[in-house]
């Protein structure tokens, strides 16, 4: 049997394996890709980008409380720092001319308080782009997790089990495949953040993260469903399936040992791929306003606080918007990376 | 007046605040920057040979109808000077002069008898609606009984002391005012008949609402239509998606130069559809010469730094204020709405708005140099007649012996900028007092009138009162009158729903009382604010500023501190 076996099946894999005759096996696949994708310089580069950018934001509160020594999320709009041994303003009040408006304090590059200066509430930069980051990654993780395990189960039952399982399953992907991603979005957000969700004994509140997560999840699952459903229904057809279902094997066992295994690289590759997706999905919500709520700051919500300085103390949109880049084009260089190692011939970007 | 917001939206463009008028006793001096008299314009000279030329002007959105009877905005109030007339009017010169009523369709102010009940006018021979038709007193009286018919937004607040008026508010289609307005074709002799004596009748009948027009006029809001005027321009086209323009009346000739002066530009058209922030780049450009909407906060530098003598500051009678919601928790409890006004910082406020240039913090409701005000600050730490600093401690212990801290508050704000950055302040601090409080931003299309119903169930709002015309009752009366609210009303602009009878009837008397002795009445508004402010059902915020940015071709620029910038006066070439 293991001879009709793919690559993928279940027991082979990321530990090595020795025959009954005691001869080495070749490493599993998920051996050699891993293999690949340490000696892939791109895939190492971003992976250690990304854990760069992980780790400043988890500790955010270390930073914020005991070297910036300041309160992220409260207003600070007639406070003072200490810049240089003298006491300044955060919010300064404009001398030149005719003395209007108002400008916060620009960036110190002292790690000691205000890095990259405050915005228009007097607050630290640096420490909510630490914090935003943190709800940009936690958000974008998450709805990516969820995305691709609701994706991937509808795409194999829907596949599998095919008939009027397949046809009620696509056409509700057909449905939301059907609103543009940002209106489907921007409706879900402005529904839900009004009053909430409530799922009978279930409330979630209107500023809970849980919300833009949840929509994020649900919008992407038909781009993740849609390529495993057609992966499976190719699956389903080859030859060590049949031979399993021909053995007797029941359709638990089939999906569980024979579909699961081999769908599994391809929801991998998704992964980063959809954490990127997501995160700039995240940030333009919030940008707009409707996606993480206040007290809370993503990267989004801090580009749209920088807006309205962008020509006195541009560091306020752009910072965020730099994490972003960096954060994003890391998450795909890592998808792309981890498709060519676990299967160079997927095209799984290109129907995103 | 509440007017439209004038601050851009982060995302979208935004409407942008402005204001209605100003100012009383015309103390507060201009700010402009050539330091030149009150509302004088930076260039002087002969006004010779200055006549002509095409006035462009910008925003970033119409003004909606454009019917004087209907219209409460300030951006078409202010092209309505140029336009429309009334019997009598605010003198349309810059500088303290310009809160003076003076004679304009009539040809004096009225004589005044019956105690304050009847006022009689004679209307000018001679002055043509701009389709060449002359004006009768058919077209006053036609034209007070359209208010009514076309339920102009102060009919039942302002002209209702009209005989007649309960009839036409009750049924406006046969509006008739009999009684109540009374004209004699041979004498040009019109005569209104007031139920009781009111000391703002003079003010009201200058309002735009009171514009003299045909009485071939639509008994309905025209809308897009022009109607034809009496001032030196008409509207020639108006799409509300492109541009307003302006042109010579062929049948004006000046009358009054205090009154209705004749305008310089030959042409005024206003373009609409850009951002605030296209507008400062345009007006910089010259390729606009003045931007009705207020510079976006991040520009005041550079227009204060590189165009400073393009830039004119003007103080305003205005006050930005919170609604404490007195009907529903938690701001039903009066310790809990004094904690607000003690806590609120309103140095931070000023900064938000744009600096100590541009606001001041307020204490009163009246504000400085208005009618009936008085010094005092019921809410400011140490003590003394003017804002120094907020009491968190005060506050919070207030907020403790309230019991209602813990309890959820929304914060709603209109959704431009410095509107939504004083909200993020004020959703910090009242979670430094003890509440959970969320900030509700809502378009600048809505939120005034989703503040208004109780429907809503707003606890606290940010929003901003500009004067009609200079009187005590256009501030306290209206905003805190038990007459002024009314439940499940869009309009029922006694936001914080506070009706206090026993302060009512004071405001009744100070009103009675303005008949005869204004200075003794004004005395007793100033009481009666301070009562008010005890009760806390306000929070005054600022006194704001208002910046005007012109092209540099501009000159002759004058500020009425009733209706702002004349735009008609200003020179382009």
């Amino acid at each position: 049997m293991s001879d009709l076996h793919t690559p993928f099946e279940s027991g082979q894999g990321l530990v090595g394996a020795t025959t009954q005759d005691g001869a080495e096996r070749s490493p599993g696949p998920w051996r050699v890709a891993l293999s690949q994708l340490l000696h892939n310089p791109v895939a190492i580069a971003s992976t250690v980008m990304l854990v760069v950018v992980v780790g400043a934001c988890l500790c955010a509160p270390l930073y914020a409380h005991h070297i910036a020594h300041t309160d992220p999320f409260s207003s600070n709009v007639t406070g003072t720092t200490v810049v240089n041994g003298k006491r300044a303003a955060i919010l300064q009040q404009s001398t030149q001319g005719l003395g209007l408006g108002v400008v916060p304090i620009g960036p110190t590059w002292h790690l000691s308080g205000f890095f990259l200066g405050a915005d228009g509430q007097g607050r630290d930069v640096m420490s909510r782009l630490l914090y935003g980051g943190r709800t940009t990654l936690l958000i974008g993780t998450a709805s990516a997790v969820i995305c691709c395990v609701l994706g991937a189960l509808v795409g194999i039952v829907a596949g599998y089990l095919g008939g009027a399982t397949d046809w009620i399953l696509s056409r509700v992907l057909d449905v939301i495949w059907a609103f543009p991603v940002y209106l489907l979005a921007i409706c879900l957000s402005v529904v839900l953040l009004t009053s909430g969700l409530d799922l009978g004994p279930l409330h979630v509140s209107a500023g809970s993260l849980m919300l833009p997560i949840v929509i994020i999840a649900l919008i992407y699952v038909p781009y993740v469903a849609r390529p495993l459903r057609g992966h499976v229904l190719s699956l389903k057809e080859s030859e060590f399936v049949k031979a399993s279902v021909g053995l007797g094997a029941s359709e638990l066992r089939v999906l569980r040992r024979e579909l699961l295994p081999n769908v599994l690289p391809s929801v991998i590759v998704f992964l980063p791929l959809m954490i990127a997706l997501n995160m700039l999905t995240e940030s333009a919500l919030s940008f707009l306003s409707i996606g993480v709520q206040a007290p809370q700051a993503s990267w989004g919500t801090i580009i749209n606080d920088g807006l309205d300085l962008l020509y006195t103390r541009p560091w306020v949109a752009t910072a965020p918007g730099i994490m972003l880049v960096i954060t994003a084009v890391a998450f795909n260089l890592l998808g792309d990376a981890v498709r060519d190692a676990l299967d160079p011939k997927a095209k799984l970007r290109g129907s995103i | 007046m509440w007017v439209t917001p004038r601050y851009p939206a982060a995302a979208a463009a935004a409407a942008a605040i402005l204001l209605t008028v100003t100012a009383c006793g015309g103390s507060s001096p201009s700010t402009s920057p050539t330091g030149g008299p009150a509302g004088s314009s930076s260039a002087t000279g002969d006004a010779a040979g200055h006549t002509g030329g095409t006035l462009h002007l910008v925003a970033q959105s119409a003004g909606g109808t454009l019917d004087p009877q209907v219209n409460y905005t300030l951006q078409y109030w202010q092209l309505y000077q140029a336009t429309y007339d009334q019997l009598i009017t605010y003198a349309r010169v810059g500088g303290s002069q310009s809160v003076d009523l003076v004679p304009d369709l009539a040809t004096a102010m009225p004589k005044v008898s019956d105690g304050g009940k009847t006022y009689a006018f004679t209307l000018r021979q001679g002055i043509r609606f701009s389709n060449g038709k002359p004006v009768t007193t058919a077209d006053v009286v036609a034209s007070f009984r359209r208010i009514f018919k076309v339920a102009s937004p102060n009919a039942g607040s302002w002209y209702n002391v009209l005989v007649g008026a309960d009839a036409c508010l009750k049924t406006p289609a046969t509006c008739t005012l009999d009684g109540g307005v009374v004209a004699d074709a041979k004498t040009g002799r019109i005569t209104f008949h007031l139920t009781q004596a009111d000391p703002q009748f003079e003010a009201q009948l200058a309002m735009p609402f009171a514009s003299i027009l045909p009485a071939s006029a639509p008994s309905k809001d025209a809308g897009t239509t022009p109607i034809p005027t009496t001032g030196p321009y008409y509207f020639s086209s108006y799409s509300p998606n492109s541009a307003l323009t302006m042109k010579r009346n062929p049948y004006f000739k000046q009358w009054s130069a205090q009154a209705e002066p004749a305008g310089y530009p030959d042409e005024i058209e206003e373009t609409f559809g850009l951002t605030a922030e296209s507008e400062v780049t345009a007006v910089e450009n010259n390729q606009a010469d003045w931007m009705y909407d207020a510079p976006p906060s991040d520009r005041l530098v550079e227009i204060s730094s590189k165009y400073s003598d393009r830039a004119h500051v003007n103080p305003l009678t205005a006050m930005w204020y919170l609604t404490l919601n007195s009907n529903i928790p938690p701001f039903n409890n009066v310790k809990a709405r004094q904690a607000i006004n003690w806590a609120v910082d309103r140095a931070a406020v000023v900064r938000l708005y744009g600096g100590t240039s541009l606001a001041q913090p307020a204490c009163t409701i009246l504000p400085p140099g208005f009618p009936g005000h008085r010094d005092f600050c019921n809410y400011t730490a140490g003590g003394g007649t003017t804002w120094t600093a907020p009491d968190l401690d005060k506050a919070k212990a207030l907020v403790q012996a309230s019991g209602t801290a813990g309890q959820q508050v929304g914060v709603v704000v209109q959704n431009d900028s410095v509107n939504k950055s004083i909200g993020s302040y004020l959703t910090s601090l009242l979670n430094q007092l003890g509440y959970k409080a969320t900030l509700k931003p809502l378009s600048n299309n809505i939120q005034f009138t989703y503040i208004q119903n109780t429907d809503n169930h707003v606890q606290l709002a940010l929003t901003q009162w500009y004067q009609d015309y200079p009187a005590a009752a256009d501030f306290l009366q209206v905003l805190l009158s038990c007459a002024s609210f009314h439940p499940h009303s869009d309009s029922s602009i006694n936001i914080a729903g506070y009706c206090n009878h026993s302060l009512d009837a004071k405001m009744d008397a100070a009103n009675t009382l303005g008949v005869t002795s204004p200075s003794a009445a004004n005395t007793q508004w100033g009481t009666i604010d301070e009562d008010y402010m005890k009760e806390s059902p306000l929070v005054p915020l600022i006194t704001p500023k208002l910046v005007d940015f012109t092209s540099s071709r501009v000159g002759h620029y004058q500020f009425s501190l009733q209706y702002y910038m004349l735009v008609d006066q200003l020179w382009v070439q």
